[in-house]
């Protein structure tokens, strides 16, 4: 059974430097991380020491909350370092790798011949787990919570995002596999959001699976407008989100018995000299994808995902656990534009029509923008109305979920749907806001002060 | 510009925190971010950022006031030539208009900008860009013989008590400028209601000596006459030297009436360029005017006498209907947020303007009163508004507890 939802509210943004449909070698590199920086609220725990030989599939990292999550190396090697920051948090767990891959194995078995408790196990050992989410709170998903279903991202409408029919390319097996196993997890439906027109072959097949058809502009990608539209989280409720990508993983483990976390991810943005797909591991060290294919002479920032979304990471840092897509930006610092701010700018993008931007792209839709961090503004208190609602295709009232947020207000909070939404669900407003507030933040710290006060683990 | 971007930096240190004028802050921070869009760039959320700011936003709306600051220039000198009998022409009478409104808005800036700076300052926040559409809006809003330390006294009044005691631009309750309106009427009604305020006769700086008006003179807004011909069975609406008003008159606005209302071909050049750049919310706009004509047309049903008679056209041109539907009743802070809400405002500020004109001859104009009235009650049409959302959430949580 497949549900049509179209959505008008939302952005498209047209940013220079989408990843070209080839795929190349990224340069070499021996040093692979594991961050638990890249997880949201983890209290993690090292279990091996500096010199340790590893696996690929060997665990570097448990949670101490869960000790059965495992973060596991991708690479087999030597574990080189571990590297704490300030009060001693753990950043990375550094792998120097070997120049043939070594795997740890793990049995091969059909998911579906499988209960859900053996799913969950062999997930979590394999380190597999953390790339499910939860909704509420846009965490790493809880083990022992009854998801009432899953959605599975099939597509992505974030600025220079990945191509999911390119990456997902000659994986159908794979992904199938995968989805099979989410099957298990959950006594509800698995549902499978694909875009209304074309969408990656290898999706459009899967069997045990109910689709979600979106049409509209981004965030219509994102799973949470799906999950608004289908199947809406109310108090106590739990729906597990997991990205189409990552499912390949799943496969592999299930059907090779081993971790192979090998993937392609789209190296995207202005300042990238050759954008396109490169085939790495997470963890792998951003430099040897980012040096020599950058604009060097000028300020850079690098980003784990996407510019509405991702996390910034210095040059030195590792790629994210859960990205295909890195971004590289003109950070824009050294920049001082004379008044700016009363200029025509034809040439930057705006979603407000005090810009020329909205009618040149009626004339010329294929134009690109270049766009660099600077804020392009102070922050000020919520002065115009009705801006984020007019990028927010949910069944809330964004402006007034976000002033709760602010005056971390509880009750209403709750009462506006704080449970269904992500804070990557608030990135445009964040992009629209005149004001310039930090609506991302805003909204994440909003959740983690009701994942506290609520006493969920 | 480099030799500038150069005095800036050199500057900076002086200015910042722990530099001889660091009690500036916020003042070169001011300058410095007017002339150059600063370079901060983002620390969290969003890498990228939208090209638009509240200091665009802002003068876009400045920008489209100018067509009704200039014709309410041509206007006051146009409307002091024809009661005092003289025939000038087209750049004379736009000048001796300018010489008479300049001043106005000079010192409501001034006024209101000193005291924005004071506040930001001391606060330690930065200059925020509201003033700049209030300090605008309060000279246009004002009879043109209104004193000068009258302005400076609504000005400042306003500024402190209408919306810094709240907060500062984006926590005001009720319109700053309405707010300069209103503290005038109230406290000095003589000089903001009557016959002899809107045209001005006395000269400014030397020019247009005080002159004897032609016999024909009457200084009464058209709506003052409206008002003033409840109980009779005929209402003749006039210009100021008695001729009867055409629908055309009252469009183009060389009426007697505020500064910058009189006109509503301008105020609809400037207006429908805020609802093009989607600055102004044309939902406000729409049914503002919409409430206005379901209003008169209940009016018109139930006419006792020539007033209640008026069509809405009429009504639309005259007074402050069309300035305070594009520029007053639009203003985001004060105005309902959810967009349902939105037409409910709206729709009320515009009927309940033409109820008070007609019904109470003791207010002739009753755009600022319906305006000011419903800024206070949008807080309540938005927690209705936002109450469905709620509701249909609790539903569905309940429905999903009892499967």
């Amino acid at each position: 059974m497949t549900k049509q939802i179209n959505i008008k509210k939302g952005l498209n943004i047209n940013l220079q430097g989408l990843a070209a449909k080839e795929t190349a070698t990224a340069s070499y590199t021996p040093l692979y991380a594991v961050s638990p920086i890249d997880f949201h609220g983890l209290l993690p725990k090292v279990v091996v020491k500096e010199g340790d030989p590893v696996k690929a599939g060997t665990p570097l990292v448990i949670d101490k909350k869960f000790p059965e999550i495992n973060f596991v190396s991708p690479v087999s090697g030597v574990v080189k370092s571990i590297v704490r920051g300030e009060k001693r948090k753990l950043l990375h767990v550094i792998v120097e790798a070997d120049t043939k891959t070594d795997y740890l194995t793990f049995p091969k078995r059909n998911p579906l011949e499988m209960t859900g408790t053996e799913v969950k196990e062999a997930l979590t050992t394999a380190g597999l787990w953390p790339f499910i989410k939860r909704r509420p709170y846009d965490l790493m998903a809880n083990p022992d919570a009854r998801p009432k279903s899953i959605f599975v991202q099939g597509f992505d409408t974030a600025p220079l995002a990945p191509d999911y029919a390119y990456v997902l390319k000659g994986h159908g097996s794979e992904v199938q596999t995968g989805l099979d196993a989410l099957t298990r997890l959950t006594e509800g439906p698995v549902y499978v959001c694909l875009p209304a027109g074309q969408a990656a072959p290898e999706l459009e097949k899967a069997q045990h699976v109910e689709f979600v058809r979106l049409k509209g502009p981004h965030p219509a990608g994102n799973v949470g407008v799906a999950i608004n539209h289908v199947d809406p989280v109310n108090k106590g409720e739990v729906v597990w989100t997991v990205n189409a990508l990552d499912l390949v993983f799943f496969g592999r483990l299930f059907s090779q018995g081993i971790v192979d976390l090998t993937r392609l991810v789209a190296l995207t943005g202005p300042a990238v000299c050759q954008p396109a797909y490169y085939l790495c591991k997470p963890g792998m060290a951003l430099s040897a994808l980012v040096e020599g294919n950058v604009h060097k002479e000028i300020p850079l920032r690098c980003i784990n995902g996407n510019p509405l979304s991702g996390e910034r990471v210095e040059k030195d840092g590792f790629l994210g656990f859960y990205n295909s897509q890195v971004t590289v930006l003109h950070e824009g610092s050294d920049v001082h534009e004379f008044i700016g701010w009363v200029m025509p700018r034809l040439n930057m993008f705006s979603a407000s029509r005090t810009y020329f931007s909205f009618l040149l792209d009626k004339l010329m839709p294929k134009r690109q923008y270049d766009a660099d961090t600077r804020v392009l503004g102070g922050e000020r208190a919520l002065i115009m109305s009705g801006e984020y609602d007019k990028v927010f295709p949910m069944d809330i009232l964004p402006e007034r979920l976000v002033r709760a947020c602010i005056v971390k207000d509880l009750e209403d909070m709750e009462a506006l749907g704080i449970y269904e939404v992500a804070p990557e669900d608030f990135a445009l407003c964040e992009y629209v806001c005149t004001s310039k507030i930090e609506v991302q933040k805003v909204v994440r710290e909003a959740l983690d002060l009701l994942k506290a006060e609520n006493g969920e683990d | 510009m480099k030799s500038l971007r150069n005095l800036l930096d050199k500057l900076k240190p002086t200015f910042s925190e722990g530099g001889r004028l660091s009690m500036l802050r916020s003042v070169f921070d001011g300058f410095e971010t007017f002339l150059y869009v600063p370079n901060t760039t983002s620390k969290s959320g969003t890498h990228i950022h939208d090209s638009v700011d509240s200091k665009r936003v802002m003068f876009w709306v400045v920008l489209a006031l100018v067509p009704a600051l200039l014709m309410g220039m041509y206007n006051t000198g146009y409307q002091h030539y024809l009661v005092t009998g003289q025939s000038v022409g087209f750049f004379q009478t736009f000048f001796w208009g300018m010489l008479a409104v300049l001043p106005c808005v000079i010192v409501s800036y001034v006024v209101g900008l000193t005291i924005e700076f004071a506040v930001a300052q001391v606060k330690g926040e930065e200059i925020h860009e509201g003033f700049l559409v209030s300090g605008m809006l309060i000279p246009l809003i004002m009879p043109v013989n209104t004193p000068l330390w009258m302005v400076a006294l609504a000005t400042a009044f306003s500024v402190v008590f209408v919306k810094e005691i709240f907060g500062g631009t984006g926590y005001n309750v009720l319109n700053v400028a309405l707010g300069a309106r209103i503290f005038l009427f109230f406290s000095y009604p003589s000089k903001m209601s009557g016959d002899s305020v809107w045209i001005a006769l006395r000269d400014y700086f030397g020019f247009g000596k005080a002159q004897a008006t032609v016999d024909s003179f009457t200084g009464a807004t058209p709506l003052g006459q409206a008002a003033a011909s409840v109980g009779s069975d005929s209402m003749t609406l006039t210009n100021a030297v008695g001729d009867p008003l055409s629908l055309w008159d009252m469009f183009l606005g060389l009426i007697p009436g505020s500064m910058g209302e009189t006109s509503t071909l301008a105020i609809l050049l400037g207006g429908l360029f805020l609802l093009f750049t989607g600055v102004a919310s044309w939902k406000i706009v729409v049914s503002v005017f919409g409430g206005g004509a379901i209003m008169a047309l209940i009016l018109n049903a139930f006419a006792v006498n020539p007033y209640m008679a008026m069509p809405f056209w009429e009504h639309w041109c005259l007074g402050g209907f069309a300035f305070g539907a594009f520029f007053m009743a639009t203003d985001p802070v004060t105005a309902a947020r959810t967009e349902t809400g939105k037409w409910i405002y709206g729709l009320l500020v515009g009927m309940l303007a033409i109820l008070y004109r007609v019904v109470n001859p003791a207010y002739p104009e009753g755009m600022m009163l319906a305006i000011l009235l419903m800024n206070i009650f949008a807080k309540l049409i938005d927690y209705c508004v936002v109450q469905q959302n709620i509701k249909k959430r609790m539903k569905r949580a309940q429905v999903a507890i009892k499967k």
